[in-house]
């Protein structure tokens, strides 16, 4: 008992102690900065990050309104800002992009269960994967976008060859990172799943499905983003209807604002479904101890 | 030697004869065991002896043998690393492989045998190393096994938490009274926690040595001592401070 009370002493005595007493002699010992007080002179994070794209906006609106750039091949942010407001009006614009959104969904589902569910296959059992690992390695090295003159030929012109091209680009990025995920699941636990009895179900939903998450989710970004681009290619290479054919009729009538509005979207329509997939690593991947940048 | 002679009742694992190659060398070569219901038993042995393979054998883990082997359907195992799944909670991790339905009370109540019941909604990553050796232990628990399989499940933890661990281990057993195998490098631990005390050498059981020291047991007395001297000299260690027996192995 005594022990502890001169030590909790010592302690308090200790802490007491502050970087202004003359008596403090560290020498030539370095501080620790405690974290709260290292960050106070920084700026917040949030204000950081949208710097860059404000700097970037700021540009191109004095460029354009000084006549630097001609608002004729590149209008300013006011014109688009007037041409956004016009198509929502006219509801042409809700119209494309809910016609858009419902082709990458749909093809996005398609690409995701092919994807995935031949991850499975080739990751859990040796004769899947001599069966379809080579091939699907094979494939994934076709440039998908110069499938669109075969696919009209094969598929016709309305939505089927549209979501193929997005089912196609989306299987890919999603397999090669599965299986390899499947394949990295530490072989520990899937000892202990045997210990503990688990069915063959159990263990591919509890154990190596969990396990290959992280690099699931890599996959889903990359396969989002090749979404939109099939999605792109799709729409402006025969269009009836979506972003693409605003794009290609734009083009006809010479309004490039339309054009650049619709990249425009379609580049925060990529952002959004990043946004989402962080969303995602965030709530499934909360039980990772992972460094997460300095 | 036959088949249904060797599935006596009362025997938690009965093997005959196994043997366990690795390329050219045979790691267990025609070994013979067996575990009584309820028994405690220690398997030491040096470092590749084969005592883990054993226990990877038993657990079902490791088919590549020959001989025969049984052991009691209902066990529980666990390893030196605690082997949680990363992305499941505490709580669901000790029911995990449970027939659906298994559900928080019966965590609970395996967690609070341990002692872990405020832990239980913590990710993995959050436990400290004898929390999660003891989150281990409550999985391996929670199934009420006949046979206990602990392949050196203090190894990792610091002497103190071992100490805590080890107490906790014989309170358990004390209170269930399955069959433990108890795989360890640790002389003073099989002393403190077994019925019997075997020492596996060139891939057979090499020694046997029953310990009747009364429980709860601790280290020190002659008795211990006299055993620890005896079962380090099998395993080829003798002690520099009393001048050591020449025994003849």
């Amino acid at each position: 008992m005594a022990t502890v009370t001169s030590f909790s002493e010592a302690r308090l005595a200790a802490s007491s102690v502050d970087a202004a007493d003359p008596e403090w002699d560290v020498g030539d010992l370095e501080r620790i900065v405690p974290l709260g007080r290292r960050n106070n002179n920084r700026m917040p994070r949030g204000l950081g990050k949208s710097l860059g794209p404000a700097a970037l906006l700021t540009l191109w609106w004095l460029s354009t309104r000084y006549g630097l750039i001609s608002e004729d091949l590149f209008p300013g942010p006011a014109t688009l800002w007037a041409t956004l407001l016009d198509m929502i009006a006219s509801g042409e614009l809700a119209e494309a992009l809910l016609l858009s959104l419902q082709r990458v969904v749909i093809g996005f589902g398609f690409g995701f269960v092919v994807g995935v569910s031949l991850a499975v296959l080739s990751g859990l059992l040796r004769i899947g994967e001599d069966l379809i690992n080579a091939p699907m390695q094979m494939a994934r090295t076709l440039p998908w976008a110069g499938l669109v003159p075969l696919l009209i030929i094969w598929l016709g012109i309305d939505e089927t060859p549209k979501i193929t091209l997005v089912a196609f680009a989306v299987t890919f990025p999603l397999y090669i990172n599965t299986f390899a995920g499947i394949r990295n699941v530490d072989k520990t636990l899937v000892e202990a799943a045997r210990t503990l009895s688990f069915g063959r179900a159990a263990l591919i939903f509890q154990v190596i499905l969990p396990g290959a998450l992280p690099n699931l989710l890599v996959g889903l970004r990359y396969s989002l983003g090749s979404a939109w681009l099939a999605l792109v290619f799709a729409e402006t290479v025969n269009a009836q209807g979506g972003l693409g054919y605003l794009i290609t009729h734009a083009r006809e009538v010479y309004r490039v604002d339309i054009i650049i509005l619709c990249l425009i979207i379609y580049a925060l329509l990529g952002l959004c479904a990043d946004l989402v997939v962080r969303l995602l690593e965030r709530v499934l991947l909360r039980w990772r101890q992972n460094f997460d940048g300095a | 030697m036959s088949l249904s002679g060797s599935v006596q009742a009362g025997l938690s694992v009965s093997v005959r004869g196994l043997v366990r190659r690795f390329g050219q060398r045979n790691v267990i070569d025609r070994l013979d065991l067996d575990i009584r219901r309820g028994e405690f038993v220690a398997l030491l042995g040096a470092s590749g002896c084969g005592k883990s393979t054993l226990l990877r054998i038993l657990a079902d883990l490791d088919h590549d043998i020959e001989g025969d082997v049984f052991v009691s359907p209902r066990r529980g195992v666990a390893f030196q690393s605690p082997r949680l799944f990363p992305w499941k909670r505490v709580w669901s991790n000790v029911v995990a492989g449970l027939p659906r339905g298994a559900d928080r009370v019966r965590a609970n109540a395996a967690l609070d045998e341990v002692g872990l019941t405020h832990r239980g909604d913590a990710w993995p990553k959050d436990l400290s190393g004898g929390e999660a050796q003891r989150a281990s232990l409550a999985r391996a628990l929670v199934r009420n096994p006949d046979l206990l399989l602990l392949d050196e499940p203090f190894g990792a933890l610091d002497a103190l938490t071992r100490l805590k661990a080890q107490a906790l281990v014989a309170d358990l057993w004390q209170k269930h009274r399955q069959a433990v195998l108890l795989v360890t490098h640790d002389v003073e631990e099989a002393l403190l926690l077994a019925d019997r005390v075997l020492v596996m050498r060139d891939g057979v059981v090499a020694h046997e040595a029953r310990i009747d020291l009364p429980r709860p047991r601790s280290t020190g007395s002659a008795g211990f001592n006299r055993l620890r001297t005896q079962l380090l000299d099998w395993l080829g260690v003798s002690e520099p401070a009393a001048p050591a027996k020449q025994s003849n192995h």
